[in-house]
């Protein structure tokens, strides 16, 4: 789950991280207000989307009045950078620039421990760094147990290379930023840049942070992450089900158990389709999960006949946990429920626990929309040459 | 013989009294495991019964280790209470803890793990992970029993039905031991302590490797086998059309040197001299293919 820059700003002040102060805007007379209730004589008007590059991409201005906040926030606000619309802009108090530094604490899952990676040369775009000059960012390893602690803080400035004279207050920035990632269950803290004004002050004038969707039982607050843009109205229906849906631009709708099992029906509808007509492909992701019921099946099949993209459906199933039969159950159910508003071929290969019952079921019940095959491959061809003839 | 788990295991279950852990006891009793006890905190004294033979509930698991002589836990215990569990079972001295739960925060893995180097000789697997199977001798957690016999085939995978799948379509030759490692950041067992453990093993001739889009331990898997491995492995990566997947900044990718994509793992796995499959049943054909020229 990542964060808006403002929203990781607001965990780095509730950790003590020195920030320099901001205020969120969704209109331009909002960031007018806001810049004149910083009344700094330089002002930034941030763009908040969760992707990086914003500065290139436009998202990024400075201002010296109000007026002209509220100008660059009206240039900014409705911007699309990289598939992300700028829904919100953050002005802060422009900053004294005299050092530009790069930190961040992530989850090293080769290793299975934390890294902390950090340099003296912030600023610029980091991937290049560490490809160009890897002597560069210094990479120290953090036991999960002990966490950034102040003796680790310290071995990370030196490492980087920071001056005598910085290293102390550096190193209280950097336990700080640990502090946040322990605390809010983060996978990511990451600033670029972290700086050190003229005045000799070091600011976290930017905050990245990812956190780990798994523990949100401890974190009651996170709710007030949750998203409100809305994405595709089908994935918005899936949600409200607890369904793992996500949409994609092909005509075969996809369902089956377990998310390797699925993505590789994907990948084998996508095969099976190449050398067809149009090159038919998935139209969309959905794993039902393990033990799934036959209710999970039918609002899983209703989902996806209401997708006008879908020309066939290929209901994919190795019952592990999952029953065959409820799997059968939720086909009949949903199929009775949509009466005639289901009219795309449905193609079901189920294997595993209880699958002669799913069977015989679906043969019992003989829907003219409703065919059955052997293997996964014959399936995901029938489906695809399916999704062909009804174009 | 199998790697980690054989018919002499002796086999515990924490959180054997929840909905869970008792629905997937009985299947794993009726598979022929030995399982010698649960372990529920408070519950300690009191037994389940299972096709009419009580299972004991001991509080801990070092009393149940004292008890029953039990070598073996697999944990069914909600993602809250995995760590302290699984913390557990190590200082227990288990040779081996097999964590079901799905859920649990990737720093409570990090610290369980990070406990378990540090602390004790157990295995971790998992977690959220669907266990381990060597036909014929021992099943445990939530693989399907009856999919396949034993045989010479070792596999491991990150996914739960792919490994159901891939048992399916090679269960005319069987199998040696399928561990299911899970796909969590953070996994106890990985691929290549798996592939390790199948070169050791005499039993097993051949080795399948499942995979699937996200960081890069199918890389790191194609290095160890490029310079360690003997047996033929197969290799199937899952995910070539899945929609790209959040990503975890510009930090992640450095870590992992690697897009992470199917592709790029298919390619370092042809690389090391794996062959790939682009389907399973494709998968599975090369495999019969390998192990017929044995």
């Amino acid at each position: 789950m990542d964060l808006f820059e403002y929203q990781a700003k607001e965990l780095f002040e509730a950790h003590g991280v020195p920030v320099l102060r901001g205020i969120v805007a969704t209109t331009p007379e909002q960031a007018r207000a806001a810049a004149e209730e910083l009344a700094a004589p330089l002002l930034v008007v941030k763009a908040q989307v969760k992707t990086g590059g914003r500065g290139k991409a436009g998202g990024v201005k400075l201002a010296r009045s109000p007026q002209e906040a509220q100008d660059r926030a009206a240039e900014i606000l409705g911007l699309d950078i990289k598939g992300h619309t700028v829904r919100a802009v953050m002005v802060t108090e422009g900053a004294d620039i005299a050092e530009e530094y790069y930190f961040s604490l992530l989850l090293d899952r080769a290793n299975r421990n934390y890294l902390a990676m950090c340099s003296v040369e912030g600023g610029m775009d980091i991937e290049t760094l560490a490809v160009e000059r890897p002597e560069a960012l210094a990479k120290v390893a953090v036991d999960p147990l002990v966490g950034l602690d102040r003796a680790k803080a310290d071995e990370v400035v030196a490492a980087a290379g920071f001056a005598e004279a910085d290293r102390a207050e550096v190193a209280r920035v950097l336990v700080q930023l640990g502090e946040v990632y322990r605390a809010s269950d983060a996978t990511l803290v990451e600033v670029n840049p972290l700086v050190k004004t003229v005045d000799g002050r070091i600011i976290a004038l930017d905050g990245k942070v990812t956190l780990d969707a798994n523990a949100s039982f401890r974190h009651p607050d996170w709710t007030a992450y949750a998203d409100e843009a809305i994405d595709d109205p089908l994935e918005v229906r899936a949600r409200e089900k607890n369904l793992n849906y996500v949409k994609l631009d092909g005509s075969v709708g996809i369902i089956g158990n377990g998310a390797g099992l699925v993505m590789s029906t994907l990948d084998v509808v996508a095969k099976a389709g190449a050398d067809l007509p149009g090159s038919p492909r998935p139209a969309n992701f959905l794993d039902i999960g393990g033990g799934a019921s036959a209710e999970v099946m039918a609002n899983g099949l209703e989902i996806i006949l209401s997708d006008d993209q879908v020309q066939s459906v290929f209901v994919n199933v190795f019952g592990g946990i999952t029953a065959c039969s409820e799997v059968a159950r939720g086909i009949i159910d949903a199929l009775a429920i949509l009466g005639d508003k289901a009219t795309k071929p449905i193609v079901v290969r189920l294997d595993g626990n209880a699958v002669e019952i799913g069977r015989h079921m679906l043969q019992e019940a003989s829907h003219p929309l409703v065919s059955l095959e052997d293997t996964m491959d014959a399936a995901a061809r029938k489906a695809a040459e399916l999704a062909v003839a009804a174009e | 013989m199998s790697i980690w788990l054989g018919q002499d295991s002796r086999v515990i279950v924490q959180g054997m009294t929840g909905s869970e852990g008792s629905k997937h006891t009985a299947r794993m009793i009726a598979f022929g495991t030995q399982v010698v006890g649960g372990v529920t905190p408070g519950k300690g004294g009191t037994a389940v019964t299972f096709e009419e033979r009580p299972v004991p509930v001991f509080d801990s698991v070092a009393a149940a280790k004292q008890a029953t002589g039990a070598n073996v836990s697999v944990i069914f215990v909600p993602a809250r209470f995995t760590k302290a569990a699984v913390i557990e079972a190590v200082d227990a001295g288990l040779d081996l803890a097999v964590v079901i739960t799905e859920g649990v925060p990737v720093a409570d893995t990090a610290e369980f793990f990070d406990y378990a180097r540090t602390n004790g000789t157990t295995r971790l697997i998992g977690p959220n992970c669907p266990g381990l199977i060597s036909p014929g001798q021992s099943n445990v957690g939530i693989i399907p029993g009856n999919i396949a016999g034993p045989g010479k085939i070792g596999l491991v995978s990150k996914s739960g039905t792919l490994t159901y799948q891939m048992m399916y379509e090679l269960r005319d030759i069987g199998f040696s031991t399928a561990v299911g490692i899970g796909g969590d950041p953070i996994i106890g067992t990985t691929h290549i302590d798996a592939l390790a453990a199948f070169e050791d093993d005499p039993e097993t001739a051949a080795v399948v490797l499942i995979g699937e889009i996200g960081g890069d331990a199918e890389e790191r898997a194609a290095d160890f086998v490029r310079q360690h491995m003997t047996k033929p492995v197969v290799g199937y990566v899952a995910g070539f059309t899945a929609p790209e997947g959040k990503t975890m900044g510009h930090a992640g990718a450095i870590v992992t040197g690697s897009a992470g994509t199917a592709q790029a793992k298919k390619e370092a796995l042809e690389a090391a001299g794996v062959r790939v499959g682009t389907t399973p049943s494709e998968t599975a054909r090369l495999m019969r293919e390998i192990v017929s020229a044995l």
